[in-house]
């Protein structure tokens, strides 16, 4: 009884005093008891799928929006996650679930070789480096297309599990933990050596930051996270074929990312659990079925018009105001600040970035 | 085969090197990494193909009216689309990205998925050092050449060009010392994209028209222009006819060389990088703060 009253005062004075924290308990309540309430085999199909690319998008962020690597090619990772975990189950035998991990260990060390190999370039000349190296690939899988089946890809692979159920919670529990543990290490000291990397690394290394050190780190990490979404991908669609490397994957990315806003973790994976589902659905109808990417890219272009920064610190200013006195966020409808008392309301002093 | 190498390399660098160079403009002055720079190539494909083969007109005005259209075009959509949203870099980003996919869906809408055939502007051959070169590849060829030249001369040889220069340069400076920057910066957008229109047009006949003829050259002129040097236009050209060559060396003396002649171009640029991170002619220039 102490615990639930405990637990109740801690939801009230930390979760439901923000909107924004109370949107996202809503959105993993909603996520998790989705199959309970609502079990249509389409609806979760697709619900899993964003879930997936969730993880790919998120990932992207760490790279991209925190430490500034903005990477045109994160496809790469995610189909080298997907074709190792569908080559050793098949070829191997192995059970899906550890070959799930080891395609996350083969996309860790890609991401290692990658931004080792990105070490010395910056700004537009990474991302256009970058932009090579899933194509490297696959022209090296047509070249081999007895291994790597070519065209068709690698088709067969075993489930993860049996029912649509168990795969929809795999995938979103997985998403939940990725998600929220990069949202952590993005949060911790970590990340704000990130964004110190990010907006001046020269700065950061006169600091005494070791700024290639972190930078390997941060791209073995959005590798290994990447990796894993592939091959969730590939043992859900049972199916890894060069669609995962391709330049569309890595520019779908690009969009959710800064469609979300960059540099949050929570926008891109906003970005997606609003765009995926959108384009799935424009889809269904047969009027809009061919249309479907032009209405996605217009919608994409005519929100960006209006909220340049991305959609999610747009609607966060709508909703919360940050205290000019101790930097802490508020609900807007508050006169002073929940934490210090300063009053909040009236003009908005904080400093806005143009 | 020497020569075939030899004329397939040319051919297919002047081409890349309409391209890189414009994209390379459009950097240098206004720092836009205009993905949709090849969209626009495919739309004065399409352009040209509708002129010439649906209404009838002969190749030559098809062609001006095709360039034409899709610069005025180009200017309209930076007027619209990119200006609105050019203080924020990532939004200008994929501004360029949702450009390209509108105009490809919007193709593929209008005229379906499969490759379009258009017939050759000049038929016949010409021999050259025992290899037979069609009349279409040497006006590709000439084509290159002579808008290349053009390009050189608005930009070294007159006041707007100067400008051009001088933006690229330095933008806050030359909005000081009174350029309109914002009308440089269209001007550059237009010359930038009259040269992909001037490619797609003369390549059209030789390649495949199709929604997703794009997506292969964007890839290629990438590698191009981070290879010779972002903004640096001698080192587009020169990235241009190494790429160009590598291809041809590939394509023809490699087994399976079609399928690798993306892989090795790319992982000659990756090679280049690696020693030499702002590209062949890139200026190192310290972060722009």
């Amino acid at each position: 009884m102490y615990w639930l009253r405990r637990g109740w005062a801690e939801l009230r004075n930390e979760v439901f005093v923000l909107p924004s924290r109370t949107l996202v308990l809503a959105w993993v309540v909603a996520l998790l008891a989705l199959p309970l309430v609502y079990g249509d085999a389409y609806v979760m199909r697709i619900v899993t799928m964003t879930c997936i690319f969730a993880i790919f998008a998120a990932s992207w962020d760490l790279l991209a929006g925190y430490t500034g690597q903005v990477n045109f090619g994160h496809a790469l990772f995610f189909g080298a996650g997907a074709y190792t975990s569908a080559l050793l189950s098949l070829k191997l035998g192995l059970s899906p679930w550890a070959t799930i991990w080891a395609g996350a260990a083969v996309a860790l060390f890609v991401g290692f070789v990658v931004g080792y190999l990105c070490l010395r370039l910056r700004g537009s000349y990474l991302s256009l480096a970058t932009l090579a190296f899933p194509l490297i690939a696959l022209g090296i899988l047509f070249a081999f297309p007895d291994f790597s089946g070519g065209e068709l890809g690698v088709s067969g692979l075993r489930r993860l599990t049996l029912t649509p159920t168990g795969n929809y919670y795999v995938a979103a529990l997985s998403m939940l933990v990725i998600v929220f543990a990069l949202w952590a290490l993005a949060d911790s000291r970590f990340g704000i050596v990130l964004h110190a990397i990010r907006d001046d690394e020269v700065a950061a290394r006169a600091s005494g930051i070791n700024t290639p050190r972190y930078k390997l780190m941060v791209f073995a990490v959005a590798g290994a996270a990447a990796g894993f979404s592939g091959a969730l991908f590939a043992h859900y669609l049972r199916v890894a074929g060069p669609s995962t490397l391709e330049v569309a994957l890595s520019f779908q990315v690009v969009i959710w990312g800064i469609f979300g806003g960059v540099a949050t973790i929570y926008g891109p994976v906003a970005a997606v659990f609003i765009l995926y589902p959108l384009t799935e659905w424009l889809g269904s109808f047969r009027a809009f079925g061919e249309l479907r990417l032009l209405i996605f890219a217009i919608i994409v272009l005519l929100v960006l018009l209006f909220m340049p920064r991305g959609l999610t610190p747009w609607v966060r200013d709508k909703i919360e105001t940050q205290c000019p006195r101790c930097k802490q966020r508020n609900g807007t409808w508050r006169k002073i600040c929940r934490l210090c008392g300063a009053a909040v309301s009236g003009e908005d002093l904080s400093y806005k970035p143009r | 085969m020497l020569q075939d190498i030899l004329v397939t390399g040319l051919v297919n660098g002047g081409v890349y090197a309409l391209l890189a160079i414009g994209f390379s403009l459009i950097f240098g002055v206004a720092r836009i990494v205009n993905i949709a720079h090849t969209a626009f190539y495919m739309l004065a494909a399409y352009c040209f193909y509708t002129l010439l083969v649906k209404t009838g007109l002969g190749f030559l005005l098809s062609g001006v009216i095709a360039v034409g259209a899709v610069t005025l075009f180009s200017v309209i959509c930076y007027r619209l689309v990119i200006e609105p949203v050019r203080e924020h870099e990532a939004a200008v980003l994929i501004a360029t990205i949702a450009l390209a996919l509108i105009f490809q869906e919007l193709m593929l809408f209008t005229f379906g998925g499969h490759f379009l055939g258009i017939p050759s502007t000049l038929e016949g051959a010409v021999r050259f050092l025992g290899v037979s070169i069609p009349y279409q590849r040497l006006l590709i060829l000439v084509v290159a050449g002579v808008s290349l030249a053009a390009v050189w001369f608005v930009l070294y040889r007159t006041r707007l060009g100067l400008a051009i220069r001088a933006t690229a340069n330095d933008l806050e400076v030359a909005n000081l010392m009174g350029m309109n920057v914002h009308r440089v910066a269209m001007a550059t957008v237009a010359i930038s994209v009259a040269l992909a229109a001037v490619a797609g047009v003369v390549v059209a006949p030789v390649f495949v028209v199709d929604p997703f003829m794009w997506l292969a050259p964007l890839v290629t002129m990438l590698a191009i222009v981070v290879l010779g040097g972002l903004g640096s236009l001698k080192g587009s050209l020169i990235g241009a006819l190494i790429i160009g060559y590598v291809e041809a060396i590939t394509v023809f003396a490699v087994p399976a060389g079609a399928y690798l002649k993306g892989a090795v171009a790319l992982m000659i640029m990756v090679a280049v990088l690696l020693v030499r991170p702002e590209g062949l002619f890139g200026v190192a220039f310290e972060e722009e703060r």
